[in-house]
């Protein structure tokens, strides 16, 4: 079976944090320990929505030294496919889930002589395990976190009565910016930098940290992407001996596993490659949407990666 | 002197590039020998200011002053001039210490030399393959003992005796980016006595 195993769990509180935001906490069923992580990993939860199976990875945000219980947070997206709705309206306290092994694709660099975190809105999930992580060996850091408003800034208060020194904040309905030039100017020779947030918040973090100098491998990066709805399209899957069709709200990885054929995956986001997928034959036009080829790749017409890129034309033939 | 093509070889032995100007706050070269020229070479696609901004650590071993008139015209922010290394190796560490994200550094010359000022940046927090290097000059190697650990500079023979504990030594292309040296491995551990003729490999 492919993903990162699975883990029968409880869930055994569920928190509203804010208008938008929900805590869910879980605990294995069989009363064991849940396997270690370090901060910055994220589990895949998987949804029995009446029918639709959905997979949903999610940061792990509690303590990665507490493996009693893990905790995520999920933002309500009423325009999304309905995953984080699901987590919202049918998830309660006493409901028997499955998620998968931690996989860890925005660890901590232990090298870096000082950490300086850049969170926007629900981008803070990620941090909390990281700011336990290294307040428990004393590690140096700094973290910068800006939300519409006091009252969605999730965790803010929480983190900064704990770090005061530390933790700093921006409200955008108070006209609060970070000043990032300013911000990366003057940071120690052997700062890490790391950005969660919004498409646009990371790319701004990179491009402006790329302009100053800063090294691609001191720059840090996690943004999950949902599979986007399109046309409906056709894949023969040439190993299998298969014909399937991709639906509208249906990722093609989706698609794939419904055809009951076991296919690769660990992220679902378009960030992990493991979904990786050759292409054999095809007659259209790619919509890649990941993170993890490169542009000759996504140019080349080679390789795709199912979990949330789409496809139009008239045929396309996948190597699974 | 023209720029130094390396046989390829094992993924260990390091390999080095063309330096070139990027973007950052401040830029670091430490260079010697015809080092120089790749400094000089790469000056020329750099932008206006570029070099206001700019610390060039020089040593120019037996080029003597050869460069040093056309390293002072490029007018860098500070320029040292030093007998050796070891006599650099202050500056450049107080030169680490105080250094900011954006520091963009740059290698040229010997691998000895290249080597040993990576041990120092790397130490200093920046990622090694952040590192620009470019390789001019003497193939001449930084070798360790690995009997003795004692390290031998300007090896020039294959194999060559250990300044330290005297043993004859096959040099190896298996490097070490912490020791910044290559490998030393007794030639006649089997045959005791049988030592073939060094030969001149790194000139």
């Amino acid at each position: 079976m492919s993903g990162g195993g699975k883990i029968p769990v409880t869930v055994t509180e569920v928190v509203r944090v804010n208008e938008l935001i929900k805590r869910f906490k879980f605990e294995r069923s069989d009363g064991g320990l849940l396997p270690t992580f370090s901060g910055g990993a994220h589990t895949v939860v998987e949804m029995q929505d009446y029918g639709t199976s959905r997979l949903n990875p999610y940061s792990l945000m509690s303590d990665p030294a507490d493996t009693s219980a893990y905790t995520i947070s999920v933002r309500r997206d009423d325009e999304g496919r309905g995953g984080s709705l699901f987590m919202h309206r049918h998830v309660r306290p006493g409901m028997e889930m499955s998620i998968s092994n931690p996989v860890n694709l925005f660890p901590l660099d232990l090298r870096a002589r000082k950490h300086l975190m850049i969170a926007g809105g629900i981008g803070i999930t990620p941090f909390m395990g990281q700011i336990a992580q290294l307040s428990a060996i004393s590690g140096r850091f700094e973290l910068h976190y800006a939300a519409r408003n006091p009252a969605l800034a999730a965790y803010a208060s929480e983190l900064s009565a704990r770090y005061p020194r530390q933790v700093h904040l921006y409200f955008d309905d108070y006209d609060q910016r970070i000043d990032l030039q300013g911000l990366l100017d003057g940071q120690p020779l052997g700062t890490h930098l790391y950005v969660c947030g919004p498409k646009g918040m990371i790319a701004w973090v990179r491009n402006t940290a790329e302009a100053a100098g800063w090294p691609r491998e001191a720059v840090h990066h996690e943004e999950f992407l949902a599979p986007p709805s399109g046309k409906p399209f056709e894949v023969k899957l040439a190993v299998s001996n298969k014909v399937i069709q991709v639906g509208e709200h249906q990722s093609l990885l989706e698609a794939i596993e419904a055809a009951g054929v076991d296919a690769p995956y660990l992220c679902r986001g378009g960030c992990c490659g493991q979904c990786e997928t050759d292409v054999i034959d095809y007659d259209g036009t790619f919509l890649h949407n990941d993170h993890w080829l490169s542009e000759e790749q996504h140019a080349g017409g080679k390789k795709i990666m199912p979990c949330v890129s789409r496809f139009e034309g008239k045929t396309l033939v996948l190597d699974r | 002197m023209s720029k130094s093509v390396l046989e390829p070889s094992i993924p260990s032995r390091p390999v080095y590039g063309e330096l070139a100007p990027r973007s950052g706050k401040a830029h670091l070269f430490i260079a010697d020998a015809e080092g120089a020229e790749a400094i000089l070479d790469m000056a020329k696609t750099a932008p206006d200011g570029f070099f206001a901004r700019a610390h060039i650590i020089y040593i120019p071993k037996a080029t003597g002053e050869r460069y040093l008139e056309r390293l002072e015209s490029l007018d860098p922010g500070q320029l040292y001039f030093g007998p050796s290394y070891e006599a650099a190796l202050p500056r450049l560490r107080r030169t680490l210490a105080d250094a900011h994200m954006g520091l963009q550094v740059y290698l040229a010359g010997t691998e000895g030399l290249m080597g040993r000022a990576m041990q120092e940046a790397t130490e200093a927090g920046i990622p090694h393959t952040a590192i620009q290097s470019e390789h001019r000059g003497s193939t001449a190697r930084r070798v360790q003992c690995v009997h003795c650990k004692g390290i031998t500079e300007e090896v020039t023979t294959d194999p060559f005796q250990c300044s330290h504990c005297g043993l004859h030594l096959f040099v190896r292309d298996h490097y070490s980016r912490r020791l910044a040296a290559f490998m030393g491995v007794c030639i006649d551990a089997e045959d005791p006595g049988d030592i073939p003729e060094p030969v001149e490999r790194f000139t």
